[in-house]
């Protein structure tokens, strides 16, 4: 079959009458908008006599070439010699183009970028405060579960410990034991022109128990589960799972978020230990390898000048960050909307607002910890 | 392109398809001809969806070939297959619209994608499908979750109608729509199946769509099809599973309402 060719037929009467040959499809329709474009002049008339195959987007450009879409019902009468079947598709195409004048849509302008602007920011308070919500009423029923009025779900709980918590292992001592050499041996650059090396050891072990052992994991979790809970809650809830759950009078705080909660409160402080015991091994290393001071010294030296409380002033923080972490990345997925993009949209704010907030509480639990004296 | 692959537009020879242990299919034959509207009907998970699947080439089948419009999709180039696959559309039996888009523009990604029109052409196009399918001109803009469960159902059928193929797979397009919604649609496709010649592969439960809008009715019974023929022919397949379907209560009155409009034309 070949592209539609357009001729022009003159009849008697002074209609411009315009004969349409051979295939009017979609696959030929640029070449034919292209020959449609080239004619000089309006056609009164289509005669089709000669058309082998039309489809329904051929037969709208061939009223479009008559007529407007509110005129193409009427158009279809100076349509000639159809076959019957391109005869129906026409008429059906017409009726149901040529229905509904096209619904405007809103365009966009500065005045809408300021709407957006004053939007943005009035939607940040009233995040603040839904998040303040959602920490009520996580409390209120952690609450109702610690007095025995709801269960708590123990095979859900160890599987997300499992998954929060111990497939984070690998990755969290990893990277805390290089960031433990690292911070070695850039104390160690600085305060060998004073020959103080051996001060390392102190800052290696007071930065890691203090602040970085439970910052970095802290950090890695609320990547690695945070954004998981997002995804995880986010889907259900696009596909109507969150719906089911209440419509089987069960309740999705207790189902979903409790269950992630728990287990980080759990697990993040397991983890933040892990993470400070990796830091100072890397200091160690670093120590030993790089540095002459032996383990032993190291080890002695840690003892004499780090206080055991620091520890607990570090694993303190970890319960806090995880209680964030959680119900930042549930509140996140519960708030998802249909799309698959709202998942992508609401993963990533999880993982930037828990992370921020992390950083903020550790900033907060720093100035705590100076006025106290400790 | 040769006689016999004109007749035949999808022909499956001895698949067999499984998952696991569990057998789905087996020794699976089915022609579907050029112009016409088969129905596959069978019990809930006797395998019409993974045969779809299978069609379309999104299911590696464990034994067996199929062709479409003459070319095995799974031993052809990749530039044959897409020009193949271009010619036809698919509606899931979910819908699968991208939830992201809206039904305007999840009717306009496969004309973007292949084809270089104008853009106001391309809306024209694609609201002519959204109200050839009978949704509303102001659903255009919704989010598909945004849309009832019907009108899903439509936008699905709006999206497989964009590139006006040649060949549609339908999964169940009328489970879910009201009974003057499913009528509406039935002939949608007689007129869509008349004038553009179009070839149906239809997965339906619906009774009366089998007896108003199609040609055959290939039953999907133990693992493959135990008979391919005319509906009125079909109910009298000595088959127990068909027997049971057709002279139900249901089937009963499908096929009276058939008798009466044939007498009535
Ligand atoms: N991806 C998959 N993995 C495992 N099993 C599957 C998969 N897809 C389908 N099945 C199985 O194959 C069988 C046939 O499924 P199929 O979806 O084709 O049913 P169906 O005939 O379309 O049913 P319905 O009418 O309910 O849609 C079912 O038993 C189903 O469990
Ligand atoms: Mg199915």
């Amino acid at each position: 079959m070949t592209t539609a060719q357009l001729d022009w037929r003159e009849p008697d009467n002074g209609d411009a009458v315009l004969a349409v040959r051979g295939a009017c499809t979609m696959q030929h329709l640029p070449d034919l908008l292209t020959r449609i474009e080239a004619l000089r002049r309006v056609p009164s008339m289509l005669d089709l006599s000669d058309l082998d195959a039309l489809d329904s987007a051929g037969a709208l450009v061939l009223l479009r070439l008559l007529d407007r879409p509110q005129h193409y019902r009427n158009a279809t009468v100076r349509i000639a010699h159809a076959r019957p079947e391109h005869q129906a598709l026409i008429e059906l195409v017409a009726e149901r183009a040529g229905a509904d004048p096209l619904p405007v849509q809103a365009r966009s302008s500065w005045h809408n970028w300021m709407v957006q602007f004053g939007e943005a920011t009035s939607g940040i308070a009233a995040h603040a405060w839904e998040l303040a919500g959602f920490f009520g009423t996580v409390n209120h029923c952690f609450w109702s579960i610690l007095t025995g009025r709801r269960k708590l779900r123990m095979t859900s709980v160890v599987h997300h410990m499992e998954r929060t918590g111990l497939d984070a292992v690998p990755i969290v001592s990893l990277l805390c034991f290089l960031v433990g050499a690292v911070v070695a041996f850039l104390s160690a650059t600085a305060l060998r022109d004073f020959g103080a090396s051996i001060l390392t050891v102190e800052i290696v072990s007071v930065s890691f128990l203090r602040e970085f052992g439970v910052l970095l994991s802290a950090i890695l979790v609320a990547g690695r589960s945070g954004s998981a809970f997002t995804a995880e809650i986010g889907s259900m809830r696009s596909r109507e799972e969150i719906d089911a759950i209440k419509a089987l009078a069960l309740d999705p705080i207790e189902l979903l978020v409790i269950p992630r909660l728990v287990a980080l409160l759990i697990m993040l402080p397991v983890l933040a230990f892990i993470a400070m015991l990796s830091g100072i091994i890397g200091g160690v290393l670093v120590g030993a390898m790089a540095l002459d001071i032996s383990p032993t010294m190291f080890l002695v030296r840690m003892q004499d000048t780090t206080e055991l409380y620091y520890l607990w002033l570090g694993l303190l923080k970890a319960p806090v960050f995880a209680f964030l972490i959680a119900c930042i990345g549930c509140l996140e997925g519960l708030k998802v909307s249909g799309s698959a993009e709202s998942v992508g949209r609401h993963t990533t704010s999880s993982v930037v607002q828990s992370i921020f907030l992390v950083i903020v509480f550790d900033a907060l639990f720093a100035v705590l910890y100076m006025k106290l004296d400790l | 392109m040769n006689v016999t692959v004109d007749a035949t537009v999808i022909s499956v020879r001895g698949l067999s398809n499984r998952f696991g242990a569990q057998v789905v299919h087996e020794g699976l034959d089915l022609d579907v001809r050029r112009g016409e509207v088969l129905a596959v009907i069978g019990g809930s998970g006797a395998g019409k969806s993974v045969l779809l699947r299978s069609i379309i080439g999104l299911q590696e089948p464990a034994a067996g070939t199929v062709h479409v419009l003459g070319t095995d999709l799974r031993s052809a180039e990749s530039s044959v297959r897409a020009s193949i696959e271009r010619r036809w559309g698919v509606m899931f039996q979910d819908g699968a619209l991208f939830s992201s888009l809206t039904v305007l523009e999840n009717i306009k990604v496969p004309m973007i994608e292949q084809h270089k029109l104008p853009v106001d052409l391309m809306d024209e196009l694609a609201r002519l499908k959204i109200a050839l399918v009978g949704l509303p001109a102001d659903a255009a803009y919704k989010l598909p979750s945004q849309l009832s469960g019907g009108m899903r159902k439509r936008a699905g059928i709006a999206r497989a109608l964009a590139l006006d193929p040649e060949i549609l797979f339908l999964d169940e397009p009328t489970s879910g729509l009201d009974p003057l919604g499913a009528a509406g649609f039935d002939e949608l496709i007689v007129t869509l199946k008349r004038s553009l010649d179009l070839t149906v592969f239809l997965v339906t439960h619906d009774l009366d769509s089998i007896f108003t809008c199609c040609d055959r009715v290939a039953v999907l019974v133990d693992r493959h099809v135990v008979a391919v023929d005319t509906p009125a022919r079909i109910s009298e397949h000595p088959h127990p599973w068909i027997q049971a379907c057709f002279l139900g209560p249901r089937g009963r009155s499908a096929e009276r309402a058939l008798t009466l409009r044939t007498q009535e034309a």
